[in-house]
């Protein structure tokens, strides 16, 4: 036993919902000393495979066996877990806003001298771990206060005070821009450096080949494949194939644009932040025609989706001044259910927060958009309801059970195509895509994308707002380039690459 | 016997308070030799309850959309002192009387409305504000002092029954009427529905479960008017209800404004981004509230037969127990007014027949509080098994 240079070992691991196997055989080594990425589809098993490890799932709850640095662990909580060294930070950040950094970082864990928290120990203890992370805040300023990107990193100085020896990230950058992931993602190498042993599940195939040494595939709650990056020279395309069982040559569907007039143009655009006296948006003007899809790339925080919910019923902002025209004649869409009569929809980037009530079923959220569309007299036909669902369910190809399922209880690209289909039912001109394949499976996205440039074939002009450029330069036809709240850029197809775009993004308006 | 077994489980959530409410009521009907089930018992049953029952529709709209109305019982204090002066003091006639006390009841809810969705502050604030806020007004109003009585025509509401047509002997025969009639309407509209379901190819109850349930309906429905027949027929109050109950249901599941009062409690920021005006909806929640607690002050001042400055003490928390026995989610977006009646009826029940027994109102008031934490806990104990 002694023998393994693994720190991790789990074997054998099943673990069973009522009705469902979530993870069936699972078989995880993970060697000490490096980066191992854990891949595979939403709803692969990665998130429960590592919720047993952790102790979220006590011992018992499944079958199989966890070796840690050879020794079976029999895991009751996550405490049992963090006492050896392993420490996972989870996709939706578990900090308290209105703590300190400092309180938050020592949360159950508080530095105590003769049973009175001892103060000015944890600020200094902090200090030193916010330099490990390189982050310059005050160890007292509130985690509710600073950025997303900073959370993070607040998150892996807790993790840090745990001595932690095997750190687990639940998609770290899926909420952070590409500075901060960047950023992030160096953070992991040094800790390698420093003899941290890492897993990190993430989605983003090029932060996995930058930082991964291993990786493990798992695909329907089955461990498929262990890849070794270097020594079996591994590609994008070879983990594509692992995750979803088949080559995917082209990550973005084929698409002959057919562009006509102009749908939908903006004009002087200028927003002011509600509660502060500054602009947020300054002075932007653009245009969408019929049957193209325009992306807005910038970082964030540059002003996306601020300018699209200004536009959308002026659902942000203050003092929004400027013109709008559809089809070439200017409309008024001062408040949401004008822009929603006006043809113009919006897929908000937050689908759990902003996109869907989860607790009720597909077909009501579908509907909730146009509910007069099913209504006579301001009474719903509940049998229309099901037809329309039932039709959305099978266009969009909406995996679940039946459209009477919570829309709580489905994974990220299922969630995506409930938000769309009730904005399309709408029957909207103009989509405002925020994020739209944000946290989603490659199989997922390359269906979003399909959806996207069915509808641009139907003549509706699509706007799509992305922090993935590979995205952006995939499926547009035409990209605007957003800092800090204004236009810097506007790109055709055919001119556009990376750095280019990164430069304009970079780039202060002159 | 398979499908029983699976029926039973898919449905014990939306039956199991139903089926607690037969069961506590048998038990009382043992433990007091009889006395619970018969026809004048039931007939007073349904008076006690009646304006209890009025406030848990409106709180049901109120706790679905994620808030809380603390101020009910004082507003409808307040309500019915007003109508008291009205009606006693100026001699007005009880009609224009009622119809200006449920204005009076609308503005009142605006005023709290307002606070609530356009300056948002916490309901629970606002409402106890108004709880303090109405209950001094109500003193004011009556001066401290109890004004009675009321006109004779305005305690029907409360106190009449419905006028029975000749030829029933000692049975009130319109009341058995009643029951027939609704019984063929109920069998039509379910037959109906079902025919429809087939067109749409919906999943349908197995057809002998079908005629299972649609023959407890009818036998419960007609025991129930046979029981009030054989007393003196339909209280003029449980008509009112009734329509109310239908009202709200209708509303709730089948209107545009209901699918938007709960798309707004369960995530109003996605309801609001929907296109679903949440303030003005907001708003018009505690108008609609404002009005049900007017109607429950008068139905309570007809029944008294007096207006005094103690009335509807302690009748929100009533109302807000029977909306969470019936199956409310305290966070929004869940609840159903057939749910709120029936957690309102199983507290009604509890009362009387603990009364009948003679249990003393120390143990009733702690019953009552355990039979509000199970009946949460076992809702939730039910939805997590489901999740």
């Amino acid at each position: 036993m002694a023998l393994t240079d693994n720190i991790l070992e789990m074997r054998g691991i099943t673990k069973t919902f009522p009705g469902v196997k979530a993870l069936e055989n699972v078989n995880l080594k993970v060697k000490e000393g490096e980066i191992h990425a854990l891949m595979g589809e939403n709803g692969a098993g990665k998130s429960t495979l590592m919720k047993v490890l952790s102790g979220v799932y006590p011992y018992g709850s499944y079958e199989g066996d966890i070796l840690f640095k050879g020794k079976a662990c029999e895991f009751k909580n996550i405490r049992n877990s963090e006492q050896l060294g392993i420490v996972i930070i989870h996709q939706e950040l578990a900090l308290i806003p209105q703590l300190s950094i400092a309180e938050n970082i020592f949360l159950g864990n508080e530095q105590v001298k003769g049973g009175v928290i001892d103060w000015n120990g944890t600020i200094v203890r902090t200090r030193e771990l916010l330099n490990t992370v390189g982050l310059s805040e005050s160890p007292n300023t509130t985690a509710g206060s600073i950025g997303v990107g900073k959370q993070q990193l607040v998150e892996i100085a807790k993790a840090l005070s745990k001595e932690v020896k095997l750190l687990i990230l639940d998609e770290p950058t899926a909420a952070l821009n590409e500075e901060d992931s960047e950023n992030l993602l160096n953070l992991m190498l040094a800790f390698k450096k420093q003899g941290i042993t890492s897993i990190i599940i993430s989605h983003k195939l090029n932060e996995i080949m930058k930082v991964a040494d291993s990786i493990t595939i798992l695909r329907d709650g089955k461990t498929i494949e262990t890849l070794r990056v270097k020594e079996d020279n591994i590609d994008e395309d070879r983990i594509i194939k692992g995750m979803v069982g088949r080559d995917l040559t082209n990550r973005y569907p084929e698409r002959e644009p057919n562009i006509g007039e102009v749908l939908f143009e903006v004009k002087n655009w200028n927003v002011y932040h509600p509660v502060q006296e500054r602009k947020v948006i300054d002075d932007v003007s653009f245009n969408v025609k019929r049957g193209e899809i325009v992306g807005i790339a910038g970082l964030m925080g540059a002003g996306r989706t601020e300018l699209a919910m200004s536009i959308f019923g002026q659902s942000y902002g203050r003092k929004i001044s400027g013109q709008l025209f559809k089809d070439g004649k200017e409309t008024n869409l001062a408040d949401i259910s004008k822009a929603i009569d006006n043809g113009v929809a919006y897929v908000t980037e937050d689908r759990k927060e902003y996109g869907l009530i989860l607790m009720e079923d597909i077909k009501r959220n579908t509907t909730i958009t146009n509910l007069k569309g099913i209504s006579k007299w301001f009474v719903v036909n509940d049998y229309e309801e099901l037809n329309v669902a039932e039709d959305f369910r099978k266009k969009l190809n909406i995996k679940t059970p039946s459209i009477h399922q919570k829309t709580g209880n489905l994974s990220g690209g299922n969630q995506q195509k409930v938000v769309l289909s009730k904005w399309i039912f709408t029957g909207p001109d103009l989509l405002i895509l925020d994020e739209p394949t944000r946290g989603i499976d490659v199989g997922a996205k390359y269906e979003i994308y399909t959806i996207i440039n069915q509808l641009a074939a139907q003549g509706k002009g699509i706007l799509v707002i992305s922090s993935e450029l590979p995205e952006l330069l995939g499926i547009c036809d035409r990209i605007y380039v957003m800092n800090e709240g204004s236009f810097t850029g506007e790109v055709p197809r055919s001119e556009a690459n990376q750095e280019i775009l990164m430069k304009f993004m970079t780039k202060s308006r002159g | 016997m398979k499908t029983a077994l699976k029926l039973f489980r898919s449905n014990i959530r939306q039956y199991g308070m139903f089926i607690a409410l037969i069961l506590i009521m048998l038990l009382f009907q043992f433990l007091s030799d009889g006395n619970l089930l018969k026809p004048l018992n039931i007939t007073n049953l349904i008076l006690q309850n009646s304006y209890i029952l009025i406030l848990a529709i409106g709180m049901l709209l109120v706790i679905i959309t994620g808030h809380i109305d603390l101020s009910v019982g004082s507003v409808a204090a307040f309500v019915g002192a007003v109508s008291a002066i009205m009606m006693v003091k100026h001699g007005m006639s009880f009609p224009v009387a009622m119809v200006l006390s449920l204005v009076f009841g609308a503005l009142v809810g605006a005023w709290q409305g307002f606070w609530v969705a356009y300056v948002r502050i916490p309901a629970f604030i606002v409402t106890l504000a108004g709880m303090l806020l109405f209950r001094g007004l109500t003193m004011l109003v009556l001066d401290g002092k109890s004004v009675a009585p009321f006109p004779e025509g305005f305690r029907a509401i409360s106190t009449g029954f419905l006028p029975d047509i000749p030829g029933g002997g000692d049975l009130h025969l319109l009341t058995v009427i009643i029951g027939v009639v609704l019984s063929v309407f109920y069998l039509f509209m379910e037959w109906r529905n079902r025919l429809i379901q087939k067109r749409y190819q919906i999943e349908q109850l197995p057809l002998p479960f079908f005629f299972l349930k649609a023959a407890a309906v009818v036998v419960i429905t007609n025991l129930f008017t046979f029981v009030l027949a054989s007393y003196k027929g339909l209280p003029n109050i449980l008509i009112l209800l009734a329509l109310l109950v239908a009202f709200y249901t209708f509303v709730m599941r089948k209107t545009v404004m209901g699918r938007h009062i709960y798309a707004l409690g369960g995530n109003e920021k996605a309801a609001k981004l929907s296109g679903v005006k949440t303030k003005k909806m907001t708003f018009w929640v505690f108008v609609n509230m404002g009005v049900m607690a007017a109607l429950a002050g008068l139905v309570f001042a007809a029944r008294l037969n007096a207006a005094t400055p103690k009335a509807g003490v302690n009748f929100e928390l009533d109302a807000i127990a029977a909306v969470f026995i019936g199956g409310a989610s305290a966070t929004g977006g869940v609840g159903t007014v057939i749910g709120a009646i029936i957690g309102g009826l199983v507290m009604g029940v509890m009362n009387n027949g603990m009364s009948l027994i003679g249990l003393g109102i120390d143990y009733q008031q702690g019953i009552k509080g355990l039979v509000l934490l199970l009946a949460v806990a076992f809702d939730l104990y039910n939805k997590n098994k489901s999740a």
